[in-house]
């Protein structure tokens, strides 16, 4: 497979950035929102966005199972600010209700960097790949991680890019800086588990 | 694609409240619904129905038409008990031109600032210098050179005017559809033509001919002013909106809480009739609404702000 098409969960959030940045590392992109999209897909990206309503609306519209499903029996996936939290096995601090798709064993804090006030960009090294710009908005952090879960990056001593199997998540949006070597990780993830 | 250029330098120490972090918080906005609420119990509701954020405000746009005076900044304790309340973002709404109620609303945390049309304006000049905060700001517009003129003070969110409080959508209809008319109409422009075009729209000649380019604002544009049913909202988003803010039409319906879901999942998916028409099923009562063609021209908050 040479062109691997990979969706985006577009129930809310910074789909359109992702869909570009898909686009600019070679792949085909295209927005999921219903489980007969989902499986046309070799690969999803989870955008930015309120991790309480993408979780709602994931719920809502019978997108939560076929998710679990698709990515339990190995669809690989990379999650952004509020798509890392949706990949995270438990919650901290979850509102009633919040669930998660899971899919990496770590338990995350949301906002945890703070209110937008507090929100920032920093540089962050990202193991295999290098230093990126990172833009952290109200992001989460990963509070501890499980023996399988790989380490990709940290920020101020706080766990912000993590990898486990074809699952790959970040605190931080790559998709709003012009700098698609994330992306590009990811699609030669699908790349090779297909 | 609307990257913003860093204008970090490339070191450690992080940065706060740059472009790129003020517009970038608006587009994790995009494809939600921003609700007016007035407590933490209606904030609570809102963010169970899928809100992907809050305005705070002490009375809703169809109260303030109602009350008539001086509309200001709402309470601080009422703000902090909002935030205290919910965990998505909270806005707060300053009057155009008072920027130290901005200051204030940075101080007490909010997420976004609201330089709004919507309160009586501070200053009938200038609005407020939007750079000069680490708080993002959104304001309204009636057409494209308003919001590159909101743009050019620092605006990192752009939302249609509409004519809030009015349960009728028609008015952000006409704003949306006259931004969205005026980006096409430059997207056709040689480099000649812009020099005028910028002229005309009495907006920074930069901005101008990044639009052009673009085919788009540099910033989100959301859609407010008038959405009352999930249609509304839908029709919004059909139009060009990424998102849709839904102030008195909420919390001054039958049924707040079924309304507001059905209007999340109506913006969500604004281009599947079935679900919208699902949606918008036993909803109970809608707010009342004005006709506003019958409102005179002082009160019409769509022309303050210049």
């Amino acid at each position: 497979m040479n062109t691997p098409v990979i969706g985006v969960l577009a129930l809310q959030g910074d789909v359109r950035e992702h869909l570009i940045a898909l686009a600019a590392a070679d792949a085909v992109a295209r927005p999921v929102r219903r489980p007969e999209e989902l499986a046309e897909v070799d690969g999803l990206v989870i955008p930015g966005g309120e991790s309480t309503t993408i979780s709602k609306l994931a719920a809502l519209f019978g997108m939560l199972e076929p998710l679990r499903e698709r990515v339990r029996a190995g669809l690989p996936v990379y999650g952004t600010c509020a798509g890392l939290i949706m990949l995270a096995d438990k919650i901290l601090d979850p509102r009633s209700g919040q669930e998660t798709i899971g899919g990496i064993e770590m338990i995350v804090r949301r906002n945890a960097f703070g209110r937008q006030n507090e929100s920032f960009e920093a540089t962050v090294e990202v193991a295999g790949v290098g230093p990126v710009e990172g833009v952290f908005i109200r992001a989460p952090w990963v509070e501890s991680v499980g023996a399988e879960t790989e380490v990709l990056a940290e920020h101020g001593g706080h766990i912000v890019a993590v990898r486990q199997g074809n699952a790959l998540a970040t605190s931080f949006h790559p998709e709003l800086t012009g700098d698609h070597r994330m992306h590009a990780l990811f699609v030669d993830m699908v790349r090779a588990a297909s | 694609m609307s990257t913003t250029p860093s204008s970090t330098p490339q070191s450690d120490s992080p940065a706060i409240g740059t472009a790129r972090v003020k517009r970038g918080m608006a587009e994790q906005l995009k494809g939600g619904v921003i609700m007016d609420v007035v407590n933490a119990e209606q904030a609570k509701i809102a963010e169970d129905a899928g809100a992907v954020a809050v305005m705070a405000l002490e009375r809703v746009p169809a109260d303030i038409r109602k009350d008539g005076g001086v509309a200001r900044m709402s309470d601080p304790n009422m703000i902090e008990e909002i935030i205290g309340a919910v965990s998505i973002p909270v806005m707060a709404k300053s009057r155009i031109g008072h920027f130290v109620e901005a200051q204030v609303l940075q101080s007490l945390g909010v997420d976004y600032i609201d330089e709004s049309e919507v309160l009586t304006p501070a200053d009938e000049v200038n609005h407020s210098d939007k750079f000069a905060f680490t708080t993002p700001f959104v304001c309204g517009a009636t057409n494209l050179g308003e919001a590159l003129r909101r743009i050019a003070e620092g605006a990192a969110m752009i939302r249609s005017k509409g004519e809030a409080g009015t349960g009728n959508v028609v008015e952000a209809v006409r704003h949306l559809r006259q931004i969205k008319n005026e980006i096409a109409k430059l997207r056709g422009f040689d480099n000649n033509e812009l020099y005028a075009a910028a002229k005309e729209l009495r907006a920074p000649y930069e901005l101008v001919k990044e639009v052009s380019e673009l085919g788009k604002l540099p910033v989100v544009l959301f859609s407010a002013g008038g959405v009352a049913t999930p249609a509304d909202a839908a029709l919004m988003r059909q139009l060009g909106a990424e998102g849709v803010f839904v102030g008195s039409g909420i919390f001054k319906s039958g049924d707040p809480a079924k309304r507001a879901a059905a209007i999340v999942k109506a913006t969500t998916f604004f281009d599947d009739p079935k679900i919208i028409a699902d949606a918008s099923r036993n909803l109970g009562e809608a707010m009342v609404g004005i006709n506003c063609d019958t409102l005179p021209e002082t009160e019409r908050y769509a022309n303050r702000g210049w």
